[in-house]
């Protein structure tokens, strides 16, 4: 039954409404903004901002971003690093998800509290620094991919996926003979996509969009990551004297400087925002997941 | 398991022992083991240094005025969303509000300092208005609001997720009965959703209450200017500078465990407040 609101209530629901509007608005203009002008011709963009005369439109920035070695690199690496990380994560938070969601596995409270009260203290910054000096992972891509790998929200996320697996799938193939094992790979692997795919994605995209641990433990130019090279660009406001190749003029670079930003923004931020609405769902998943203990 | 367990001993319980450098002298010939004790002379170093003060505040408050005003926005976005009735439209709004969740904070900075640039679009408008362009990003004064503001319209959206789902749960007839006795809208927000959603609040403010010395490095470390840094220089920040940029390993680390050490008590202190307040039902 619904009940016909009061225009008290018509009134309020009104103003929510609006109200509402005008914050997506609020989120939705800049983002509007830098993709406009990311596509404006640079001299005009520098001298007008933002026009709609379609003359003033142009491809420059994206072909300076395009022709630009350390961007391409640094979107290559990226590609690289959040793919990988996200294999190793999955594989490395299932592996420790699945026993911890066995009541009968031994060391079950010791290896949670273990893993938990990492989540609380830490040795912080410069022990862990010195740990991935002394073992050599010093710019070399397994200082990005293996520390990070261990996430212990990963492993809960896991654990409570698996917890929710009908305990009697396994204990019938249990009756069959087989193994822990067994039932791991054969019948709890197959039904456990949608975690591995949700987990997948949450490190692929925590990856793709850091820039820390490149900062501190690559010195390698070749190796950087995108955001690295972003941060350069954005906030260091070093455009790279090969972003010019052959025009290296200071008047050059200052008229550029502004449509490379633009495009750079665009251009990194740009996969991920196109796959999120396709997998908003899974995305959301992990939020409400986690939040179950 | 064991790939977890062991990874986790290395890159976590290890650097928890290489903490003690903190209370040595550190030297790469004599290893950690064997550098020599020095107590908490690392730690007085720090309290008595000029920018204790400063530093400290900076990171409390930063983090103090962050929760004040990035906590109540969820809710209230959650609350709104709620009442959308037409559920194509509520998911579409929700989709647009959840994808600034995915820009790096990298570029987030970089779009921070490009619309508050003294000729950014923030300032023509500025312009048009007092005929003074503000310098955002160069003045002390403005750094808490730009972090805090651009944080908000980060987070805010995603962060809501949460409570949306928990309101989802609210039995309809609850909210027919109190129109019947003729509570308006708001009356029934108040009375019904918000009691509905307060556990999840209290986990969620425990949670982030206890992060308030942990706030993130990245962010305010990338909106560092040379301008700035009277109200920008975090514990965070400073250790990085000292440590890294430094390498002064020993100072470096007393003041992380420092700030570690206090988000401990915090996390211990809230919890411990949150259960009192809420009828018993804390995180632990």
């Amino acid at each position: 039954m619904n009940i016909k609101p009061t225009a008290m209530d018509r009134f309020i629901l009104a103003v929510n409404r609006l109200l509402l509007a005008c914050i997506v608005l609020v989120v939705l203009v800049p983002l509007i903004y830098v993709a406009v002008a990311s596509f404006m011709e640079p001299t005009a963009l520098l001298n007008k901002g933002i026009s709609f005369h379609l003359k003033d439109y142009s491809v420059e920035g994206y072909k300076l971003i395009l022709s630009n070695k350390a961007m391409v690199r640094g979107f290559l690496n990226a590609l690289f690093y959040s793919g990988a990380f996200a294999l190793i994560t999955v594989a490395v938070s299932v592996c420790a998800g699945f026993p911890l969601s066995i009541d009968s596995f031994a060391g079950r409270k010791f290896f949670m509290t273990a893993f938990v009260f990492t989540m609380f203290f830490g040795g912080g910054l410069i022990p862990t620094f010195l740990v991935i000096k002394q073992l050599g992972m010093l710019d070399t891509v397994w200082a990005i991919l293996i520390p990070g790998a261990v996430n212990v929200w990963n492993i809960i996320l896991a654990r409570t996926f698996f917890k929710g697996i009908p305990r009697e799938l396994s204990e019938a193939a249990k009756v069959d003979g087989a193994s822990e094992l067994t039932i791991f790979l054969n019948i709890v692997l197959p039904l456990s996509k949608p975690i591995m795919f949700v987990l997948a994605l949450y490190a692929f995209v925590g990856q793709w969009n850091s820039f820390f641990d490149a900062m501190i433990y690559l010195e390698n130019t070749k190796l950087y990551p995108l955001q690295l090279v972003l941060r350069s660009i954005l906030i260091q406001n070093q455009v790279s004297p090969e972003m010019l190749t052959d025009r290296a003029q200071a008047a050059e670079l200052k008229r550029l400087s502004e449509i490379i930003k633009y495009a750079s923004i665009v251009i990194s931020s740009l996969p991920l925002l196109i796959m999120y609405p396709f997998f908003q769902k899974y995305f959301e998943k992990g939020v409400m997941v986690g939040s179950l203990k | 398991m064991a790939p977890a367990f062991i990874l986790t001993v290395i890159f976590k319980y290890i650097p928890m022992y290489g903490v003690i450098i903190a209370f040595k002298d550190f030297s790469y010939s004599k290893g950690i083991w064997g550098s020599d004790w020095v107590g908490f002379k690392y730690f007085e170093k720090f309290l008595n240094a000029p920018n204790f003060e400063a530093i400290f505040m900076n990171t409390l408050k930063l983090s103090l005025y962050g929760l004040a005003f990035g906590f109540p926005v969820p809710i209230i976005l959650a609350l709104m969303l709620n009442q959308l009735r037409r559920q194509g439209v509520k998911k579409n709004v929700q989709l647009m509000l959840y994808a600034p969740n995915f820009i790096s904070v990298v570029v987030i900075v970089g779009m921070v300092f490009i619309f508050l640039s003294p000729t950014g679009p923030i300032n023509k408008l500025i312009l048009l208005f007092t005929g003074h362009p503000v310098n955002f990003m160069s003045d002390p004064g403005y750094f808490r609001t730009v972090y805090i503001v651009s944080g908000i319209w980060q987070a805010a959206g995603w962060s809501s997720i949460i409570y949306v789902a928990a309101l989802a749960g609210v039995d309809p007839e609850l909210h027919n009965a109190a129109t019947i006795d003729g509570a308006n809208l708001l009356q029934r927000i108040r009375s019904i959703d918000l009691p509905t959603i307060k556990p999840v609040m209290a986990i969620v403010f425990i949670l982030s209450a206890g992060g308030i010395m942990a706030i993130g490095f990245e962010k305010a470390f990338l909106m560092q200017t040379a301008l700035n840094l009277p109200t920008s220089e975090i514990l965070p920040t400073y250790v990085y500078k000292v440590g890294l940029k430094s390498g002064d390993y020993s100072y470096s680390a007393a003041i992380g465990l420092f700030n570690s050490i206090i988000n401990v008590i915090l996390l211990i202190l809230v919890n411990f407040v949150v259960k009192k307040l809420n009828e018993g039902e804390g995180l632990y």
